[in-house]
């Protein structure tokens, strides 16, 4: 029988070689294991090694950025579970809409995902204005602002190619009057400032045939093939983009001297 | 060869090394660099036009940009027709002796009018702009008339709708004779 003091099974996990071949330092019980867990942790290194006490105060920060990713967490999980039933063809689209509300289990997922979507907008811009109130554009911060605006302008245009995909009449009508920006353009666009000066004696290079907007719609009007692209668009294409930007958004704050401290 | 000059002036007993390697100068060495580069970036380069060549289809499945809209005889005189608005996004009017075609796309924000015969105007169902039976718009927030598709007679007689060419009434464009049919 066994006379040495019995240790906890947490200890003996401690001790194992699958958690010493994951977490390579030891407790946390002091200041240099501390930094360890989070230098040594693939997540946890975009995280500041260190928060000050101000940058805790929901105060200070009304955590709107954390709320935004947190956010973006809830749509990412939201959305895949859609892809599982939405097909983004004009033949099936506005009805697979209406079976996730009425058809599938848990009809509120896409509840979820829209107000999720409206929220998070909300609080991007919350966030942007936290950031300006605080001072925190100021240096050596002005890089990540300007990442900041780029995930903003992420954040609306997936706002903007999501709103096609219930295919409805509100869908169509909006993205229509939405993409109709594209055509002004300067150069790229139809009617934008320019584009009558690209032409070959009297061909017109950029026409609504092939312009920015066209490239935007895969046709001259908001069709079948506009809703694959903004699908395309609004599942994979901006959230890798925007997923990469965060990335180095977060490290920035790390390395601009975590979240600015009180004026 | 600068940087060493001992390693290549002393000679040496032992064979000579492998030729690989021999011959190369700085230069020529550079030279190829620079060939390699070119290279890659036209690659690249050609590679990027093509990935954005490949956002423009070669087949469209739209409705044809011209199209013939059948006789004049068959369009009464002071009525707007919509028998076309569906498959070409067009109103055919015949009126004041013309027949002219209208693109059927608000000028405010790009949405489809109607045209409302027992007020005798088109009206925009998104932000409530308004039209006369010409296109001049009256009401509402479209900052400019409906514009105007090319027009004229085929050999066959038929009106030959073509929508490649617009005429904007705000421009004098509405002279042009192809922006009507005297009928």
């Amino acid at each position: 029988m066994a006379e040495a003091p019995k240790k906890s099974l947490f200890a003996l996990l401690r001790e194992s070689q699958v958690w010493n071949s994951i977490f390579r330092h030891g407790p946390p019980d002091n200041t240099r294991n501390r930094s360890l867990a989070v230098l040594t942790n693939v997540f946890l290194h975009l995280h500041p090694v260190k928060v000050r006490k101000s940058g805790l105060r929901l105060k200070y920060t009304w955590c709107a950025g954390g709320t935004t990713f947190f956010l973006f967490l809830v749509e990412t999980v939201t959305g895949l579970l859609l892809m599982f039933y939405y097909r983004p063809t004009s033949e099936y689209a506005f009805s697979d809409i209406l079976d996730l509300r009425s058809q599938v289990p848990l009809g509120i997922m896409r509840e979820i995902h829209r107000w999720g979507a409206h929220a998070m907008v909300i609080a991007v811009w919350l966030h942007m204005l936290r950031v300006f109130m605080t001072g925190s554009y100021k240096p050596p911060r002005e890089f990540n602002w300007n990442i900041g605006v780029l995930l903003l302008v992420l954040t609306l245009l997936l706002s903007f190619t999501g709103y096609l995909l219930p295919w409805d009449q509100l869908a169509m009508w909006a993205v229509t009057v939405g993409s109709n920006m594209a055509r002004a353009t300067p150069f790229l666009g139809n009617e934008g400032p320019g584009a009558a000066l690209l032409k070959v004696g009297d061909i017109s290079l950029v026409h609504a045939g092939d312009d920015a907007r066209f490239a935007l719609l895969a046709g001259r009007f908001v069709g079948s093939g506009a809703l694959l692209r903004f699908y395309v668009l609004h599942c994979v294409g901006i959230p890798l983009v925007a997923a990469v930007l965060m990335a180095v958004h977060f490290w920035r704050v790390r390395k601009d001297g975590g979240i600015s401290g009180p004026l | 060869m600068p940087d060493d000059p001992k390693a290549s002036a002393a000679p040496s007993p032992v064979p000579a090394p492998p030729a690989a390697g021999e011959g190369v100068t700085r230069r020529g060495f550079l030279s190829w660099i620079g060939v390699a580069w070119v290279s890659f970036s036209g690659a690249l380069g050609v590679a990027s036009l093509s990935t954005l060549r490949y956002f423009f289809p070669n087949v469209l499945f739209e409705p044809p940009q011209t199209f013939k809209a059948g006789f004049p005889d068959e369009y009464i005189a002071g009525q707007v027709d919509n028998r076309f608005k569906e498959s070409f996004g067009v109103f055919m009017v015949r009126d004041a002796g013309v027949i002219y075609v209208l693109k059927a796309v608000c000028t405010h924000l790009g949405c489809t009018p109607n045209w409302l015969e027992a007020e005798f105007k088109f009206k925009c169902p998104c932000h409530g702009s308004g039209f006369y039976i010409s296109g001049i718009n009256f009401e509402g927030p479209a900052p400019r008339p409906l514009e105007r598709y090319r027009v004229v007679l085929a050999d066959d007689g038929q009106i030959l709708v073509d929508k490649t060419r617009i005429y904007r009434e705000e421009k004098g464009e509405w002279q042009d004779p192809e922006s009507f049919i005297v009928a």
